[in-house]
Order: structure tokens, then C-alpha cells, then sequence
């Protein structure tokens, strides 16, 4: 029941923060911030009567009394559909970072939502609600019935309050989610029949699903509709087109949600569906999803130096920084998913915090664009340190948690194979090179005369309480990442297990 | 019931032909009166094969559609002419083509 | 005592974090003293540390935790120290402490003081790290560390987007090798199972023969790190750039400590280079091949700062050669006598530039011997000890490296003899810097002369050149005894003289004018080559063209998003499907019951067609 309070709280809170606008412009800020909170409390408070969460068991993929928390009630049980959900350490780890970012992103667009505020911060919490729904479902039916609830307020999100391109980007994002979810659809369907026609049992339950005997073709053409639907959510080199008009467009708090979460449904979804439904499919196919992870670390690289817009430059490097996810995922040995898993927090934190910078900076100068600014450090010195700190962190600097993924990625895979792990760290060099002139191009360099008549403010208490909590969790992840291994490791065991 | 035994096949002939001549007179005429009239004799078409089906099985169905098709023509009837009296007067015709305001 | 070990690091650390949260409003005072307080404490640390391991020479390993597990991958935060880092830590944190000291004078003008010392500090931290790690992940934490506060030094200005561009230079031409060094640790975790360096060399002498291939990838990976840092070719050509920063920065980083990080690596790794003969052939041959095109570079600049720069990237070839020719030692004390006369000439110049209203031209200077007297004489010392004129601290260490070279086996006399070439090059632009710097006619009239916070550093360095050749480095436990014997005494002679025909030479040209240079200079080929020699031997212009610009281009043309237009042929074709069908949606009635009759026809034929049965 906690894992559908904590769903709930958010849609009903939704409501509430919507009807919440008659009370004044700014109380809808208050209200989904204040239910956020709750929902994060509720969370901790739930966990805290738990054993030690550092002493997980193993959870045993195919019983669900061995996972942390199970739920399951009937829903259409002609068809064997039933409200299961369920948390393991992965997904309790995705939990908290969607609520931790989501009380960030209301946090990060405070002030720049002038119309409609209501149904904005609506909009946000009905696609956390969507989130934490992706991560706990456990009945493939209503995994992808949550798998669109994320999706459509996410594009009122980038449709209503977006900026000049929104009509575009929003499509654009939309369509690609759809139509990949599309085939995720077709897939679940197959999978299920194939399930019945070899049980006799209708089921859209993950425990019933895992090890359905088919046949290796199946398996190849199933295994791919999950595949893409996962990868242009992730996003992988060449479905990753949606991702920077997306970015670029969305409100500060759609691009750090969109960013910081919602690509990592993507990443969840690959390990927790994509590979252990159809183990030897994947493995099969491990390496045309590595190639394509390499190549969209490199590609991702070299197009966010290309970039002349703050948010769009971020938006590439995103895509650069998920190939290594990617890689991670198939190379598929303990080192490599714990790199994963580490890079889908820690890449959560680093970006958010440089798309709330490119938001703050487009909310005091108008401007995303990357030739009009120049020597901001000199009027925003705490700003242009955060973004210094940021800009290292993903950039890859050993001591905070970006490194510890990439290098945990790149250690695993190398024991798959040395050439890819040559080319994927060539990444570590081009995202040297965009990073710093990021900064170069923004808070360095020579002052832009322009600027100094604007009368910048530097960033106040409420902007530098978020940073510093996403700048102490980095660290945290980068000097002492084990609470967080010791939680993920018993889960991956179990999935290491499932495959040969 | 033995002296008028009409074979179903005439029955569905006749019925096919009413059906084929009201299919050309929509596809043909041009004003909206004959379009009307077409149309019910369509509609009677299919209303004569369902009772001649329903007379060959021995069943009420055929003439319970019968009675529902009457209905839904009388109704079309009714709202077709008040159609056609409307768009004599907005166009001052009854010549389809002339009232189409469709850009294509 | 000895396990307050990680003090040493941490103070300079929380220092650094200190300054950084004061956000520039502490008084200057304050400012000041942290800075140098906390690495003049350190220095007393390690002083301390250093009489303790004097009088109990033994090897400490402390663990302050895991820094992460996963499976058998559990490199800890850990510190290693024996005699290695006991020198290593001794010069950081020492003249880590008189360039602090310095500094407070040099930027007492600035506006970003706080942000200079915790940058400043910050380095000092990370240094130390590098050097105490137990492990190659946590020297790799240190390594990046150092490597990312260089990058802030060397933009520390800015505003000059000049500084930024060198800044960044200097990150990424290191960063290339800190890949290569990446992909060395993935192989040597992968093969040896452990990354902490003392029992990673030993699985390596259990597992690999000396002459495999295995060892020799990975310790030219691990090469291809050092070279970044030490700016060793290929990728030197980041430091005559990185002088962009303020001079202290320059004498600190890119003299005394970082670039030496290489050297380090090496003669920490050493039981795994000992395992590949080619690594070390190679890195011998880098090294002397460094050393000679930086010192035909140096001969032919004119900015003070990228002279002594160049002449940096000279003498770490030198202790490369060292390294290469299995004489550790040796490169370790060429190692830190470099630091002394390094950073006092960094630091002499350094007082040059803050009293001469920032000129770098050394053209422009000349006469200061009598109105910078303190300057002067700490550049006579510097220069006499890079020089390595007898009895100084650097004839010490460079006579070792020569000699151990020369009796390397086969090329060993060709080593020593462009050593010896290099000796003499070094000499002659040392010498012509002081000469032209200091005697002659009087250009720029120095507006001040150095105050007591600049006059105490070079004092002490200046004693430390001229002395720290009789310095015992704790190292004979580290290394493997050098079993060479000595080679003839004319070898020796000519090592000990050639260092002063360059100073003749020198004087002869640039001072008395006695040996008129100017014809073989302005001939045609004297011009090219000069031209050739000022650029660096082109090799920057060859990057430029191979490298850099091809990736700008690149970048430009994937600007519009290639795999874009792809959907983008989607969108065109949705776009004139629907175009060509929209035409059929003629609204008249007859046309869409003509086109449905026509429609059913087909299909009922297709249907019986497919299903004849059915009829």
C-alpha cells in the first residue's frame, strides 16, 4: 500500500495544487513543493522501520516475497492485469532521486512560470507520479500505462510553457515517445500471448513473464520493440534527435525532470525489462547496443561543442553522458551496472543543476545563447562557481560521482572488450572540451559590456540551497559511493543470475 | 401461404436491381430531390431482401428490420427535406456541385 | 604520530573550502594567513613526519576507508609512505610553503585574493594526494586534481579570454594523457585484479615475464600520462602556454610540483616499468628528444616566462632520461633540485615582472643587477644550478643522470651525448637570460624593489640550490640498487666542462659581444631556423592543422544534425502523402460513392481472388 500512497499523494496532490490557484498566484508553488516533501518524508519514514537497507538479500527475481516491498490487486483479471507493484534496491534508489529532483525542479522554476501556475505545477507532479510509477510497476500492463502517463503532461509542460519553439519540440518529443511506446506495446502483447499459449494463464506479471520459452527469432523481434522503446527514452545515438529541442524548450523545471529523471526511466527500463526478459536476445545483441553506446558518447560530444545555446550544448552532452549508460548496461557484468546505476543518479544531479544554471540565466539575461554572454563570473561570482563545480562534475573529475560511474562503466567493460572501451573513453577528452568552453563561453572570458548595464543578481538563498544540496550529494557519490553500491549490488546479483 | 411462392432467388434479384439503380442514381444525379429518392430506394432494397429472407426462413425478423428501416427512412426523409429546403434557399439551387464549398 | 598522516592533506583542503565559502569578505590579513598557515603547517607536518622516518625508517599504509567495492574492485582511500613520498611531500609542501609565502606580496593587488589561495591551497591538497596515494585510482583522484586547479591558475585572469584559451589548452592536451593513463588502470586492474601500486607491481612480477607484451601496453599507457603531465613529447606543447597564470602559479605548478607528477608516476611504478625494456627505451628516448628541441627553443625566446618554461620542459626530459635508463634515483634528485632552482627562477622572475609594471620581454629589461640586487643574485644561483655548473645543486643531479646514461647499454654514449648537448644549450640560454636581463644598459626603470615576503623565499631557495646537492634522499629502499660501475674519468671531465663553455660561450655572445652571431642569424637559413626554433619546432602550427581544426570543422558540419534530416525524411514524405490525398477530398458526394462502389468492387474481387472457396 505505501508504494500506491506515494503515487497517489502526487496525482491527488496534482489536483490540489491546480484548485490551489484561487488562493493566490503563488500558492500552487507552495503546495506541490509542500506535497512533494510529504511524498520524500512519507518515503524515508516508510524505509526507516525497514532492516538495515544496507543488508538487502538478494531479491530473487522470480519470487516477489523476496523483494523489499510487493503489492498486488486485481485490476482485469480476465486478462490476468493486476495493480502489482513492487521495490527492490534499483528501484527504491530511482524513487528517491525522482522525489529528490522533483522538489528541485518545483524549486527551479519558482519564479519564471508566469501564466497558468496551477496547472503547471499540476503538470509536474502527475509526471513524477508517472515516474515513480515506471519505477515500481511490476505489471507490464501498467507499466506502460504509466510509461504514457509520464509522457502526456510532460508535453503540456513543454506545449504551454515552453519557449519560441515549443509547439515543435513538444510534437517532436511526443512522437518519438509514442510511437517507440508503440512498439513496446506490440511487444508486451506478443510476449504475453506467447506467455499464455505456453502456460495457458493470461499474465502481465514481470514474476509469471520471466522465462517464457520461445523462440530465438521471437525473442530477437521482442527484445528489440522494448529495446527502442528504452533507448529513445534513454536517449541512444541515432534515436536521440527529440532530446535537445526537447531540452532546449522545455521550462527550467520540464528540463531538469526531463533530464534528471525521465531519461533514466529509459536506463531502468533496460535493466530491468529489456535484458532479463530475453536474456539471450540481449546478449546476442549486446554488441550492436554498445557500438551504439560508443558512438553517441563520441557523437554526443562533438555535436554539444558545436552548440552555441547554454541549454541545447547540456541538452548534447546529456546524450554523450548516456551513452555511458548504455555501455554499462550491456556489457552486462557486475562492475559495468553498477557504473550504470551510479551514472543514472549522479548524471540526475550534475544536469539538473546545469539546466536550473541555464534557466537562471535565461530568466536574467532573456538569452540562451552562448556569443551574448561572456564574463559572468564577474557579476555572479557564487553562480559562476556552481556552474565551475557542475561543469567538472561532468566533465568526469575524480572525488565526485560522475567519475566513479564512468570509471566503474568503463572498468567493466573492458573486461568485454578493450577496443570499445578505448573509443567510449575518448569521451572522456571531447567532454573536456565542450565543458570548458561552456564555462569559457559564459562566465569567462571578456565581460560583455551589455551585461554590466543589466544589473545581474547573483543567485540568492533558495537557488543556493538547492546547488548545495545537489553539489554535497555529487561529492557524496564521488568520495563514498558504497551506501548506494551495497543497495544496488544484491539486485544486479539476482539479474546476473537470470542471464547465461 | 402456398399459392404466391416466389423463390428467394427473385426475391434478392429484384431486390439487388432496386439496390444497383438507387447506387446509379446517387452516383449520377445531381440534384439533391433524385439524390433523396436514390436513397430510398436503397433503403427499400434492403428492406425487400431482408423480408423476403425473413419469408423464406419462416422467421419475424425479417419484417421487424422491415419496420426499423421504414422508420430510419421516414426519419431521413424528414430531416433530407428540411436539408433541401434549406439549401434552396441559402443557394438558390438544387445542383450539388454548385453548393459545394469545399476547397478541394 | 605517523598516523596523523592524512592531516597533512586535509588542512590545506579545508583551508581551500574555507576560502571558497568566505566568498571574498574575509580581511586580507585573514586571507593571507590561512593560505599560507595551513601549507606552512603542513610543511611542519611533514617536516616532522620526515625526522621520524629518519630515525625509524619504515614503511607506513594507512586506510581511511573504502572508496568503493564492487566485487573484487576495492581501491581504498589510502595513503602509502615511504622514503619516495617523504621527498615527494617534503617539496610540495616546502616550497609549496615559500611560493605561498611569495605570493602574498605578488598578489597583494588583486581583487580575487581568496579565490587565488583557495585555488592555491587547493593544489597543495590535491598534490598531495597524488603523491600519497596507495593506489593508482586515488594518484588518479590527485592527478585530475592537480590538473583541474592548473586549469583555474592558468585562467585565473579570466577576463582575458587569451588565459582561458591557454587554460584550457592545458587541461585538455593533459587530459588526452590522463586518458591513456585511464585505460592503463583499466588494463592493470583487469590483469592483476588490484589497482593498490605495491601489490599490483608484485602480481605483476608473478604473472608477467620480463620482455611481454602485456606490461609494455600497459606502461605505455601509463607513459602516455606521464608525458601529459610532465609535458614530454607529444604533448608538451600546453606548457609554454600555461604561463598565462600568475608567475607564483607558474613556479608552484609548472615547475616545482605538477609537471613532475610524471616523473613520479614512473619511479612509483617502476617494478612494472623494470617489466618492459621498450617502455623504458622509449621513455628514455622521449625524454633526451624533449630536452634537446625545448632547450633549442629556449635559446631563441624572448619572454622571460616561456624561456624558464621551456627550460622546464627540458630538464623533466632530462629526468626522464633518468627514469629511462633505470636511474631512479638519479631522476628523483634531479627532481628536486629542478624544484629549488626552478622556483626560484620562476619566483626571481616572477619579482621581475610585479616590479617592472608586468613586462615579459626580456629585451625590454636590462641593468637590473643594482636596483633588483636580491633578484639578481637569486637568478645568478638559479641559473648557475640549472646550468649545473659545479659545486651547484643541479650539477649534482645532472652528473648522475649523464653518467648513468652513459653507461646504459648500446646507445648508452649516444644518451650522453646529446645529454652533453643539451648541458651545453642549457648554459648558453640560462646565462643569456641573466646577461640581457641584468647587466647592460637600463630600459625599464623597476618602480619598487622586492619587499621582505618576496626577499625571504628566494633567500631560502637560493640556499636550497646551492646546497641541496649534498642532500641524502631516503630512496635506497625504494629502488633497486643501480649495479653500474663507474664509467672512465674523462667522461666525467667532459660532463663537469661542458656546462662552462656554454657559460663562455654565453658570455662571449651576449655579454662582451666578442663572438658576432648576427651574420650566421640573419642568413637565410639562420632566419628559417630560427623562426622554426621560436615557434617550438612547429609542432603547435602541426596540431593546430591536424588536430584542431579538423575537429572544429567537424563539429561545425555536425552542427545541423545529420541523423536529424533522417526523421526529417519521415516528416517530408508524411507531409506530401498527405498533400497528394487531401486532393481526392473533392467534397462531392458523387465522387466519394463512385470511389466507395469502386472500393467494395475491388475488395470483394481481391477476396474471391484470394478465397474461391468461399463462393
Amino acid at each position: 500500500m505505501i508504494m500506491v500512497n506515494l503515487i497517489l499523494i502526487l496525482l491527488v496532490g496534482g489536483l490540489l495544487a491546480m484548485i490551489s490557484e484561487r488562493f493566490g498566484k503563488n500558492v500552487p508553488r507552495i503546495v506541490a513543493l509542500g506535497i512533494v516533501l510529504i511524498d520524500l518524508v512519507y518515503l524515508l519514514s516508510q524505509l526507516s522501520g525497514m532492516s538495515d537497507l544496507t543488508q538487502l538479500q538478494a531479491p530473487i527475481p522470480s519470487d516477489p516475497g523476496t523483494w523489499l516491498m510487493h503489492f498486488k490487486a486485481e485490476w482485469i483479471p480476465a486478462f490476468g492485469i493486476s495493480l502489482e507493484l513492487a521495490l527492490d534496491g534499483i528501484s527504491l534508489l530511482m524513487v528517491t532521486l525522482t522525489l529528490v529532483l522533483g522538489a528541485i525542479a518545483v524549486s527551479a522554476s519558482w519564479t519564471d512560470i508566469k501564466i497558468r501556475r496551477g496547472f503547471f505545477e499540476a503538470n509536474l507532479l502527475w509526471t513524477l507520479a508517472g515516474v515513480l510509477g515506471v519505477f515500481m510497476a511490476l505489471d507490464l500492463f501498467l507499466f506502460f500505462l504509466f510509461w504514457e502517463v509520464m509522457l502526456i503532461p510532460m508535453y503540456f509542460m513543454i506545449a504551454i510553457w515552453g519557449h519560441e519553439n515549443r509547439g515543435y519540440a513538444a510534437m517532436k518529443f511526443f512522437i518519438f515517445t509514442q510511437v517507440s511506446g508503440l512498439l513496446m506495446l506490440i511487444s508486451i502483447l506478443a510476449l504475453v500471448s506467447v506467455n499464455q499459449s505456453a502456460t495457458g494463464q493470461w499474465s502481465f506479471s514481470y514474476f509469471d513473464l520471466l522465462g517464457t520459452p520461445m523462440s530465438e527469432k521471437v525473442a530477437h523481434w521482442l527484445m528489440l520493440g522494448f529495446f527502442i522503446a528504452f533507448v529513445v527514452k534513454l536517449p541512444a545515438f541515432p534515436f536521440h534527435t527529440w532530446l535537445p529541442d526537447a531540452h532546449t524548450q522545455a521550462p527550467t523545471a520540464g528540463s531538469v525532470i526531463l533530464a534528471g529523471i525521465l531519461l533514466k526511466t529509459g536506463a531502468y527500463g533496460l535493466i530491468r525489462f529489456a535484458v532479463p526478459l530475453f536474456p539471450e536476445a540481449a546478449m546476442d545483441f549486446s554488441y550492436v547496443a554498445m557500438a551504439l553506446g560508443a558512438a553517441g558518447i563520441i557523437y554526443g560530444a562533438i555535436l554539444a561543442f558545436g552548440q552555441t545555446d547554454f541549454k541545447r550544448l547540456i541538452a548534447y552532452s546529456s546524450v554523450s553522458h548516456m551513452g555511458f549508460v548504455l555501455l554499462g548496461v550491456y556489457a552486462w557484468n557486475e562492475l559495468a551496472l553498477q557504473g550504470a546505476v551510479m551514472q543514472m543518479v549522479a548524471h540526475g544531479f550534475s544536469t539538473a543543476a546545469l539546466f536550473m544554471i541555464a534557466g537562471a540565466l535565461q530568466e536574467r539575461l532573456h538569452t540562451r545563447e552562448l556569443r551574448e554572454m561572456g564574463g559572468l563570473w564577474q557579476h555572479m561570482p557564487r553562480m559562476g562557481a556552481v556552474a565551475m563545480f557542475f561543469v567538472l562534475a561532468s566533465l568526469g573529475l575524480p572525488g565526485l560521482g560522475n567519475f566513479v560511474a564512468e570509471f566503474l562503466v568503463l572498468l567493466g567493460l573492458f573486461q568485454v572488450d578493450p577496443w570499445m572501451t578505448a573509443v567510449a573513453a575518448l569521451g572522456l577528452i571531447a567532454g573536456a572540451v565542450y565543458s570548458l568552453m561552456l564555462m569559457q563561453r559564459s562566465f569567462h572570458g571578456e565581460p560583455n559590456p551589455k551585461l554590466t548595464e543589466m544589473g545581474l543578481v547573483d543567485f540568492g538563498t533558495r537557488e543556493m540551497i538547492t546547488m548545495v544540496v545537489m553539489m554535497l550529494a555529487l561529492i557524496g557519490l564521488g568520495i563514498y559511493p558504497q551506501p548506494l553500491l551495497d543497495m544496488a549490488q544484491p539486485v544486479l546479483q539476482s539479474l546476473l543470475e537470470v542471464t547465461p | 401461404m402456398d399459392g404466391l411462392n416466389i423463390p428467394l432467388n427473385h426475391v434478392l434479384l429484384v431486390s439487388s436491381l432496386l439496390f444497383v439503380i438507387g447506387l446509379l442514381g446517387l452516383m449520377i444525379r445531381r440534384n439533391i430531390i433524385f439524390i433523396l429518392m436514390s436513397l430510398e430506394v436503397m433503403l427499400n432494397a434492403a428492406a425487400l431482401a431482408f423480408v423476403g429472407a425473413g419469408a423464406h426462413w419462416g422467421q419475424p425478423d425479417g419484417q421487424v428490420v422491415f419496420m426499423l428501416i421504414l422508420t430510419v427512412a421516414a426519419a431521413e426523409v424528414a430531416v433530407g427535406l428540411g436539408l433541401v429546403l434549406q439549401i434552396q434557399r441559402r443557394f438558390k439551387t438544387l445542383d450539388m456541385d454548385h453548393a459545394n464549398r469545399m476547397g478541394g | 604520530m605517523r598516523e596523523l598522516i592524512w592531516l597533512i592533506p586535509l588542512i590545506p583542503l579545508l583551508s581551500s573550502v574555507t576560502l571558497m565559502l568566505s566568498s571574498g569578505k574575509f580581511p586580507r590579513l585573514l586571507i593571507g594567513l590561512l593560505g599560507v598557515g595551513s601549507v606552512g603547517s603542513a610543511a611542519l607536518l611533514t617536516l616532522a613526519l620526515g625526522l621520524d622516518f629518519m630515525a625509524n625508517p619504515e614503511v607506513l599504509q594507512l586506510t581511511l576507508w573504502t572508496w568503493m567495492q564492487v566485487g573484487s574492485f576495492a581501491p581504498g582511500v589510502a595513503f602509502y609512505f615511504d622514503g619516495l613520498t617523504l621527498v615527494m611531500m617534503s617539496v610540495i609542501t616546502g616550497v609549496g610553503f615559500l611560493i605561498h609565502l611569495f605570493s602574498t606580496e605578488f598578489m597583494e593587488d588583486d581583487v580575487s585574493y581568496a579565490r587565488y589561495f583557495a585555488y592555491l591551497n587547493m593544489f597543495v591538497a590535491a598534490m598531495l594526494v597524488l603523491v600519497m596515494a596507495d593506489n593508482l585510482l586515488l594518484l588518479y583522484l590527485g592527478w585530475e586534481g592537480v590538473g583541474v586547479c592548473s586549469y583555474l591558475l592558468v585562467g585565473f585572469w579570466y577576463q582575458n579570454s587569451a588565459n582561458g584559451q591557454a587554460a584550457r589548452k592545458a587541461f585538455i592536451v593533459t587530459r588526452i594523457g590522463d586518458t591513456a593513463m585511464a585505460l592503463g588502470l583499466l588494463l592493470l586492474f583487469t590483469e592483476l585484479g588490484t589497482l593498490n601500486i605495491q601489490s599490483m607491481v608484485g602480481a605483476a612480477n608473478e604473472s608477467w615475464q620480463v620482455g611481454d607484451t602485456l606490461p609494455l601496453i600497459a606502461c605505455l599507457l601509463l607513459l602516455g600520462g606521464a608525458v601529459g603531465k610532465s609535458a614530454q613529447l607529444p604533448l608538451h606543447t600546453w606548457l609554454p602556454d600555461a604561463m598565462a597564470g600568475p608567475t607564483p602559479v607558474s613556479a608552484l605548478i609548472h615547475a616545482a610540483t605538477m609537471v613532475t607528477a610524471g616523473v613520479y608516476l614512473i619511479a612509483r611504478t617502476h617494478g612494472l616499468f623494470l617489466l618492459a625494456p621498450t617502455a623504458m627505451l622509449v621513455v628514455a628516448i622521449i625524454g633526451i628528444t624533449t630536452s634537446l628541441i625545448a632547450a633549442f627553443t629556449a635559446l631563441m625566446q624572448s619572454d622571460i616566462k616561456r624561456i624558464l618554461a621551456y627550460s622546464t620542459i627540458s630538464q623533466i626530459g632530462y629526468m626522464f632520461l633518468a627514469l629511462g635508463v633505470g636511474a631512479w634515483t638519479a631522476g628523483i634528485f634531479h627532481l628536486m633540485t629542478h624544484a629549488f632552482f626552478k622556483a626560484l627562477l620562476f619566483l626571481g622572475s616572477g619579482a621581475i615582472i610585479h616590479c617592472l609594471h608586468h613586462e615579459h620581454n626580456i629585451f625590454k629589461m636590462g641593468g637590473l643587477r643594482s636596483k633588483m640586487p636580491v633578484t639578481f643574485w637569486s637568478f645568478m644561483i638559479g641559473s648557475a644550478a640549472l646550468a649545473a655548473l659545479p659545486m651547484t645543486s643541479g650539477f649534482f643531479s645532472k652528473d648522475q643522470i649523464l653518467l648513468e646514461a652513459y653507461q646504459f647499454p648500446d646507445i648508452g654514449p649516444w644518451l650522453w651525448f646529446a645529454g652533453l648537448c643539451g648541458a651545453l644549450l642549457t648554459a648558453m640560454y640560462s646565462f643569456r637570460l641573466v646577461f640581457v636581463v641584468f647587466f647592460g644598459q637600463v630600459k625599464t626603470k623597476p618602480d619598487k624593489d622586492t619587499g621582505w615576503r618576496m626577499a625571504l623565499p628566494l633567500s631560502v631557495l637560493c640556499g636550497l640550490s646551492l646546497v641541496g646537492g649534498y642532500f641524502i634522499i631516503p630512496v635506497e629502499s625504494v629502488f633497486p640498487m643501480s649495479t653500474g660501475t663507474h664509467p672512465a674519468h674523462w667522461v666525467e671531465y667532459v660532463s663537469i666542462s661542458v656546462p662552462l663553455v656554454g657559460l663562455l660561450l654565453a658570455y662571449l655572445i651576449f655579454q662582451s659581444g666578442q663572438l658576432r652571431v648576427d651574420g650566421l642569424v640573419n642568413s637565410a637559413i639562420g632566419k628559417i631556423m630560427r623562426q622554426f626554433w621560436l615557434s617550438g619546432w612547429g609542432i603547435d602550427w602541426l596540431y593546430e592543422r591536424l588536430f584542431v581544426r579538423p575537429y572544429y570543422a567537424f563539429a561545425s558540419l555536425l552542427k545541423a544534425e545529420p541523423v536529424d534530416a533522417v526523421y526529417g525524411l519521415v516528416v517530408t514524405f508524411n507531409e506530401a502523402l498527405n498533400g497528394w490525398l487531401s486532393q481526392s477530398q473533392t467534397g462531392r458526394m458523387r465522387w466519394y460513392i463512385t470511389s466507395m462502389v469502386a472500393g467494395l468492387v475491388v475488395l470483394v474481387a481481391v477476396a474471391l481472388q484470394l478465397s474461391p472457396e468461399a463462393i
